[in-house]
């Protein structure tokens, strides 16, 4: 049935499609209910465009494939059903002494979301993607075939559906190694910085000794300013004594549903002149829990309701390291320039550490990420400008973020695209796929 | 340490429940149908911090193997604590309409059963002078309607059953439970369209474990319902008759 409560995180597009679910990890899929139509795995609808949408077809909910399988507290090896949350595994797994080996800005996720997305957190220089720690996984087909892949066994599979998004099958359940940590707690510094060259300069020295960085950056900012922000780097707490920081309890959920954005030019200049103050001196060091370090947003739940009900665009590119000084200044430029501002921006440098994901998002080199209210044309034809730089620079657009960029900006970024054709299912497609994959 | 026995454990609302009671460190034992999907549960509840899982498989038409499974589970568990009931099927009312034969196997599978069950238990638990014994019933036994009477009376039966056996084993110092959810987006109510009166078996599974520690009687589950009921059982039945609900 068709069921309007699927929707993907930027609440832009909004589509028709009909709802399956999965509750068994040992049921083929329902190919009778879904019939001639695509369908496409749904895990926990945070994508923020339509990689996670079927317009038109049908949505396989893989949600209560909630159950773990085995968890080895000596060797931190994980094995569990494919709908289980990052924040599931995290409530098992941290008393244990494990940490997930890489974790995106939030934990509400699905483990088959992040394969499928093949996500990246603030120790990608030191960690590569998530997909670096799969051990393996099953992979269920529609026409019943389920197969075990893995780096040895059909390694082609592994790799096409690490950041996959979810065309080449169902996964039923996955196994991955963890990360040793001592305590829940992260030592954090956050340094103010002035500009740019400052924030490439930052970057280059803590991506050598901490484990976690990311820059927060205020996009209104111009001129010799361009760039500024605070610098967030951190390592897991070794040994902590005395009073440790709580976890915050509080958790809110945005309540209404506003017609219209909240974000506007008087809120975001607002904000980011004060966020860039929110400590007295240019250097602050401390104690935290990792909730706050990970998952700021998290605690707000509904918090993309900000932007109303036409909903946002997320903008995550990457551009290659050769370039990406000049590509960087001149993305900030063309944004600043155009009004349009942006609430959360954040800028970090990625390592060469590479995925075997086929379709995999990060490279090395700098990935800056914003969101943007939906204002229509105008925000559209900022976000193609963007796009001419990247494509000029060689870099590419993080599909799982995505709503509307177009074919040949996807098929220059990605130029192995054409090869994960022959390892999709044929009974699966995406609204995203459709898209990006038109004839040019 | 718990000791609790779930029978219908691959149950939507039985498997959230029995997780809250994993995390609380119980020993469980677990019945239902199918092997593979029993065991997929009980590895689960482990890793969740059940002291120990044991399982039993059994179709619950096979009325000759209930007391054997029961005495099993107290047999392995070494006694009962808990035992929740949550086995069952949603009839189809318009088939079950034109065929005595369908609608006699709901009516076992939804009713006798689970007072089969109920008659070794409570025997169980009457001896012990103690224990809790709570049993899904629904807010659909609570006044029969056009579009599921089948079921309604099943859970009817199993209503007044649990009356009758709480005024029974009441100075014996047994709880039991009765639990009345509304509608619940589970596999069983696939087939419906869902809205706001819908709710997740996670939140059925917290009021379930609320209701057994307050030692209630009967709970309505989302509590919004016992207020739906209360006025539904109160229209005069000339007025009812014709609402075709």
């Amino acid at each position: 049935m068709t069921d309007n409560r699927y929707q993907c995180w930027g609440r832009y597009p909004r589509v028709r499609q009909e709802v399956r679910k999965l509750y068994w990890r040992d049921e083929p899929v329902p190919m009778e209910a879904i019939g001639d139509s695509a369908f496409l795995p749904f895990g926990n609808g945070r994508s923020y465009g339509d990689v996670c949408l079927n317009e038109g077809g049908t949505l396989l909910d893989c949600r209560q494939l909630d159950r773990f399988i085995q968890f080895d507290p000596d060797t931190g090896i994980l094995r569990c059903e494919a709908g289980v949350l990052l924040s599931e595994i995290l409530h098992l797994t941290i008393p244990n002494g494990w940490f997930l080996p890489v974790t995106p800005g939030t934990q509400f996720v699905t483990i088959g979301g992040a394969i499928a997305s093949d996500v990246h957190g603030k120790n990608h220089h030191a960690a590569g993607t998530f997909g670096c720690h799969v051990r393996r996984f099953e992979l269920l087909r529609s026409d019943g075939a389920r197969l075990i892949c893995s780096p040895e066994d059909n390694a082609g599979l592994f790799g096409a559906t690490i950041g996959g998004l979810g065309l080449t099958g169902v996964v039923t359940w996955a196994e991955i190694q963890l990360h040793r940590i001592n305590n829940p707690y992260i030592d954090q510094e956050i340094i103010r910085y002035k500009n740019l060259d400052e924030f490439f300069a930052l970057a280059r020295e803590s991506d050598q000794t901490f484990e976690h960085t990311v820059a927060w950056v205020d996009c209104l900012a111009k001129g010799k300013q361009l760039g500024r922000g605070l610098f967030m780097r951190g390592n897991y707490a070794k040994h902590v004594e005395g009073k440790t920081p709580k976890p915050s309890t509080m958790r809110l959920t945005f309540p209404i549903d506003p017609p219209f954005t909240l974000i506007n030019g008087l809120t975001l200049k607002l904000f980011n002149s004060l966020y860039y103050r929110k400590q007295w001196s240019d250097r602050a060091k401390g104690l935290v829990h990792y909730e706050p370090f990970f998952y700021p947003l998290d605690r707000i739940y509904a918090w993309n309701r900000v932007y109303g009900s036409k909903g946002f665009f997320q903008y995550q590119c990457v551009v290659p390291t050769d370039q990406m000084e000049e590509s960087i200044r001149e993305i900030l430029k063309r944004i600043g320039s155009s009004g349009v501002g942006s609430f959360l921006a954040v800028l970090k440098l990625f390592g060469d550490k590479s995925s075997p994901g086929l379709l995999s998002f990060p490279m090395p080199g700098a990935t800056l990420a914003l969101d943007f209210p939906n204002q229509g044309e105008k925000t559209l034809r900022l976000l193609d400008q963007l796009d001419e730089v990247i494509l000029q620079a060689g870099g590419r657009i993080y599909p799982s973020k995505d709503a509307r960029m177009r074919p040949e900006v996807f098929q220059n970024g990605y130029p192995d695209w054409k090869s994960m054709e022959a390892y999709m299912d044929s009974h699966i497609s995406s609204s995203f796929w459709r898209r990006v994959t038109e004839q040019l | 340490m718990r000791k609790t026995l779930i029978i219908g454990a691959t149950s939507a609302i039985a498997q959230a429940t029995a997780r809250l009671v994993a995390e609380a460190g119980d020993a469980m034992y677990l019945v239902a149908r199918n092997e593979s999907r029993l065991m997929a549960i009980a590895d689960d509840l482990k890793i969740r911090g059940a002291s120990a899982v044991h399982t039993g498989v059994l179709d619950v038409l096979d009325y000759d193997r209930h007391t054997a499974v029961i005495g099993g589970a107290i047999k392995a568990l070494n006694g009962l604590d808990l035992v929740l009931i949550a086995h069952g099927t949603l009839p189809d009312q318009k088939a079950c309409e034109q065929s005595i034969d369908l609608t006699r196997t709901e009516f076992e599978i939804n009713a006798l059963s689970t007072i089969s069950m109920l008659t070794s238990l409570a025997n169980y638990f009457e001896e012990k002078q103690q224990g809790t014994i709570a049993v899904i019933s629904s807010v659909a036994g609570d006044r029969g309607r056009k579009s599921n009477y089948v079921y309604g009376s099943a859970k009817g039966a199993v209503t007044v059953f649990l009356q009758g056996l709480r005024n029974r084993l009441q100075k014996s110092g047994v709880h039991v439970l009765t639990i009345k959810p509304g509608f619940v987006d589970t596999p069983m109510t696939s087939g419906f369209k869902k809205n706001l009166l819908w709710a997740k078996p996670e939140d059925i599974a917290e009021s379930i474990l609320h209701s057994i520690n307050s030692k209630k009687d009967v709970t309505y589950t989302p509590w919004f319902w016992c207020y739906v009921m209360y006025i539904l059982k109160r229209i005069p039945e000339r007025i009812f008759k014709k609402l075709g609900l």
